[in-house]
């Protein structure tokens, strides 16, 4: 009836998932009656879950994502606790336990945080600064975003109900083939992945197609803002990448369900062509995560030094000089695994090359701050924070990337300060940055300045103190994923590390802080303008938060920093003479598909992961079902009259015109 | 705050563009739908690819067991191929169909193309489930998973393409010719041709010049 699940699946004796599985449990039952008993429930349906407005759903994905860093951030302290403790000892975590937290932080971190953050951001901000009123697939868009959600809420499930995966973030086999990983961890692992993976291919093709097709007049290629041209480049990799992703995971699924012989060791399977496969998305997936967030370095670095960007043109050619290259240097993850020297140099040399696009970008970023007139708000604390951080581990990339050296760096403590200092320095930093940026123009108030540097320093500080004895162990020979160890000259490093680890977590509560804070401040740090600091792209050409259809006009672009020019042109002339004539907007319509989607993907993924085959069955059936439904629908979009654009649009205009009489006055 | 000349020159275009085509606008529905489809379609494909690299590497591996030349059966494939490129005929006639909004022809090319794509089908899964009663199912060697997986993945497109056809008739049927109708016709057009091309390439790859001895 139940397939594999049954009591045993809830794991009594140990202690540590059972508590947090309860505290999750009472936290979202404590929120969701909380919505209830105060009456949210109809407004965050109609407002929130049913909506296909790019904006909503950018939010929702940002928020999906904080939520999951708290979990994956949780999961590193434990990992930091246990190594700090246990030399010459077993340390407070068991070793299939500690092995679950590492393959969990690393999914999480990943798939579930960095993932939805940069598709967040995209999301919120690409039609805004493209000058469209939404994205080109709406409904598709929520789809995407519910299915991401559905992955996250399998992980997390798996911390109560069966085990995660103890294989690694990738799941190598022989290790993940049934002999080895009889359990549930494994295809925990590879449902929530693949069902999240749908939902991400899904969200590249809906960018590429309105980065490509939905530009509002005038907005030729090369007079796109930084950040549509990374997510461009982003988004393309997404669409070829991910594909194969879920190639891979479903060879690993027929393997483990139906008995193939993909890659295990009997029949003639091929362990390398796994490792082959999975990095020839895993690298692109680097980039996937890097490319939105040097995007957002480059709007956060030409705002903040009241410059247009430095070698704007080069810029875009780094960018999609590295979207093609991040596919030829796959290989650099296994040089140790007997390819053969020809082969280890040619990718050697490949991923020596891909550093200087990346080059290139930094020099750009260093000339537009040149001579500019720098404000160091908190998005440009970050931006600073991520060059220093960026380069040292880009550096210490270039150093892996050489074949000899790579053979006594593999699979240590190097590699993980490596990855950790370009992913946090890089992505996280960009995240950041992006969050503090946009969030004036995404809720109407800006951010608290105090808290936000605080935040920033102490992630700054707390950052190098974790990871740079990382490098030092590392190189003193220590491997990556102990759960104990007895060489006595790690030890004073890993207590470095753990301290380093408490000073990011100071970090984090000074975001959360932050948030608060700004929140119930929110009349003081109202921002009227719609263009907090001084913006060049068209996002800052409309009020904050934008109206539903962003634009009541599509703006007529004619060069780069579109809003700047229209600023200069306004101050110059005033808006008097333009006396705007509003018509009928068409907006899609809100719709649960997304949501009733995830409900039937969550049903069939859990079944799935017991072996419940009527469960499967259903859920396939109710997910065809809403297709056809939505299929069905007559009217999927409303007017909103004239007199209602010009309403809103009017009291924009009038906040704008009194900040460039203003700014003209200083 | 003195800017006016950093405008100026951000308004004079910096970089000297020079002439330049104006971008006309965000492009129509029509194009839109048509072009993300597009982009599906190519992810699609290297999901596909995948699968022929793995049936690539994994086509000498047969574990002791049969190569393809003792197991394919050149007359079927023939049969399948006929049936499919016809269909995408037939599909190509519905699509017209559509276009000049005739219901008749329209339903008669969608009905054609369904019973082509039932024929692939069924003579597929009569070789699939000859190829397990004798013993040579998937789990045999790596050569017979790769072949199993690749040959099925398409026959899995080809049975949701055919859920998606009927879906598609009764569309037409409830709605009539509606413009939003009429793009996921052409939708559903590319994504059966698209089909074709992987058959063509299966065909090859698998068939032809796996029966070589």
């Amino acid at each position: 009836m139940l397939g594999k699940l049954d009591w045993s699946a809830i794991p009594f004796d140990q202690p540590i998932p059972l508590v947090a599985g309860a505290v999750v449990l009472v936290a979202i039952l404590a929120v969701l009656i909380w919505v209830v008993v105060k009456g949210h429930l109809p407004y965050l349906w109609r407002e929130w879950i049913t909506s296909v407005d790019h904006k909503r759903i950018g939010v929702m994905y940002i928020l999906l994502a904080s939520v999951m860093l708290l979990r994956g951030g949780s999961d590193a302290i434990m990992m930091r606790i246990q190594q700090a403790v246990a030399y010459q000892s077993q340390g407070y975590l068991p070793p299939e336990h500690y092995n679950q937290i590492f393959s969990a932080h690393g999914t999480i971190m990943i798939f579930f945080v960095a993932m939805p953050f940069v598709i967040g951001l995209m999301n919120l901000i690409v039609p805004l600064q493209l000058g469209v009123r939404d994205v080109a697939f709406p409904t598709l868009n929520s789809v995407g975003f519910w299915l991401t959600a559905t992955g996250a809420l399998l992980v997390n499930i798996s911390l109560v109900v069966g085990e995660f995966a103890r294989t690694g973030w990738l799941a190598f086999p022989p290790l993940s083939e049934l002999s080895y990983s009889p359990g549930v961890g494994v295809d925990y692992y590879a449902w929530s992945l693949q069902i999240s993976g749908v939902g991400t291919l899904l969200a590249g093709i809906n960018l590429v197609t309105t980065v490509l097709k939905l530009r509002t007049k005038g907005m030729n290629y090369l007079r796109m803002p930084m950040f549509c041209w990374t997510t461009l480049a982003s988004n393309l990799l997404i669409v070829a990448a991910f594909p194969i992703l879920t190639a891979t995971l479903a060879m690993l699924l027929l393997d483990r369900y139906l008995g193939f012989h993909f890659f295990t060791n009997e029949a003639g399977g091929n362990v390398m062509m796994f490792m082959n496969l999975i990095w020839a998305w895993g690298h692109p997936e680097v980039y996937i995560l890097v490319l939105p967030a040097f995007g957002i370095f480059s709007e956060v670095v030409s705002t903040f030094s009241g410059k247009a960007l430095f070698g704007y043109r080069s810029m875009v050619l780094a960018t999609m000089a590295i979207c093609v290259i991040s596919f030829m240097v796959w290989l650099h993850h296994f040089f140790t695994m007997g390819a053969g020297p020809d082969v280890n140099a040619i990718f050697g040399i490949a991923s020596m090359i891909i550093a200087v696009p990346t080059g290139v970008k930094i020099y750009n970023w260093l000339f537009t701050m040149y001579g500019g007139r720098i404000r160091f708000a908190t998005p440009m604390l970050w931006a600073v924070g991520f060059m220093v951080t960026f380069i040292i581990g880009g550096l210490t990339g270039v150093l892996v990337a050489v074949p000899p050296a790579d053979f006594m760096l593999h699979n240590s403590m190097f590699l993980v300060a490596h990855f950790h200092n370009v992913i946090i320095g890089g992505v996280l930093f960009g995240a950041f940055a992006g969050f503090e940026y946009w969030f004036p123009k995404a809720f109407g108030f800006r951010l608290d300045e105090r808290w936000g540097k605080a935040a920033f320093w102490f992630t700054f500080l707390g950052f190098y103190v974790t990871f740079m004895p990382l490098y030092i162990v590392g190189m003193l020979g220590m491997t990556r994923r102990m759960q104990h160890y007895d060489v006595a000259a790690w030890r004073p490093w890993m207590i470095v590390a753990a301290v380093g680890m408490a000073v990011l977590t100071i970090g984090v509560i000074c975001q959360i802080m932050q948030l608060v804070v700004s929140i119930r401040n929110r009349e003081a740090l109202r921002d009227r303008t719609g263009d907090p600091w001084d913006g060049r792209s068209l996002e800052w050409a409309t009020s904050s938060p934008p109206p539903v259809f962003n634009f009541a006009f599509h703006p007529d672009v004619r060069g780069e920093d579109a809003y700047w020019a229209m600023k200069a042109h306004a101050r110059q002339q005033s808006f008097e003479h333009e006396v705007p004539e509003y018509q009928d907007i068409e907006m899609p319509r809100n719709s649960p598909t997304g949501f009733v989607c995830a409900f039937f993907a969550t049903i069939m993924g859990f079944a799935l992961i017991w072996h419940i085959w009527w469960m499967v069955i259903l859920g396939g059936i109710g997910a065809f079902a809403t297709f056809v439904v939505f299929a069905w629908r007559d009217h999927d979009e409303y007017v909103i009259p004239a007199e209602e654009v010009a309403r809103i649009d009017r009291v924009n205009l009038e906040e704008r015109r009194s900040l460039v009489s203003m700014a003209g006055a200083v | 705050m003195a800017m006016t000349a950093t405008a100026d020159h951000a308004r004079a275009d910096p970089h000297h563009i020079g002439v330049v085509i104006e971008h006309p606008g965000p492009a129509p529905k029509r194009i839109v739908t048509a072009y993300g489809f597009w982009i599906f379609l190519l992810s699609d494909i290297v999901m596909f690819s995948c699968f022929f690299a793995a049936y690539a590497v994994l086509v000498g591996q047969t574990a002791g067991g049969p190569k393809g030349a003792e197991i394919f059966e050149q007359r079927n494939v023939a049969i399948e191929t006929v049936c499919l490129l016809l269909s995408s005929f037939t599909c190509g006639m519905a699509s017209i169909a559509a276009d000049v909004r005739n219901r008749f022809w329209f339903y008669l090319g969608m009905s054609v193309t369904c019973v082509l794509g039932l024929i692939f089908l069924a003579i597929e899964f009569r070789e699939f489930a000859n190829l397990v009663a004798r013993g040579y199912g998937p789990s045999r060697s790596a050569f017979l998973t790769t072949f199993f997986s690749l040959v099925g993945c398409h026959g899995l497109h080809v049975s949701a393409g055919i859920l998606w056809l009927l879906t598609m008739m009764a569309q037409v049927f409830a709605k009539g010719f509606r413009a939003d109708i009429l793009r996921r016709m052409m939708c559903f057009a590319l994504f059966w041709h698209a089909l074709d091309i992987i058959w063509v390439a299966i065909f090859s790859v698998v068939y032809l010049l796996g029966s070589a001895p």
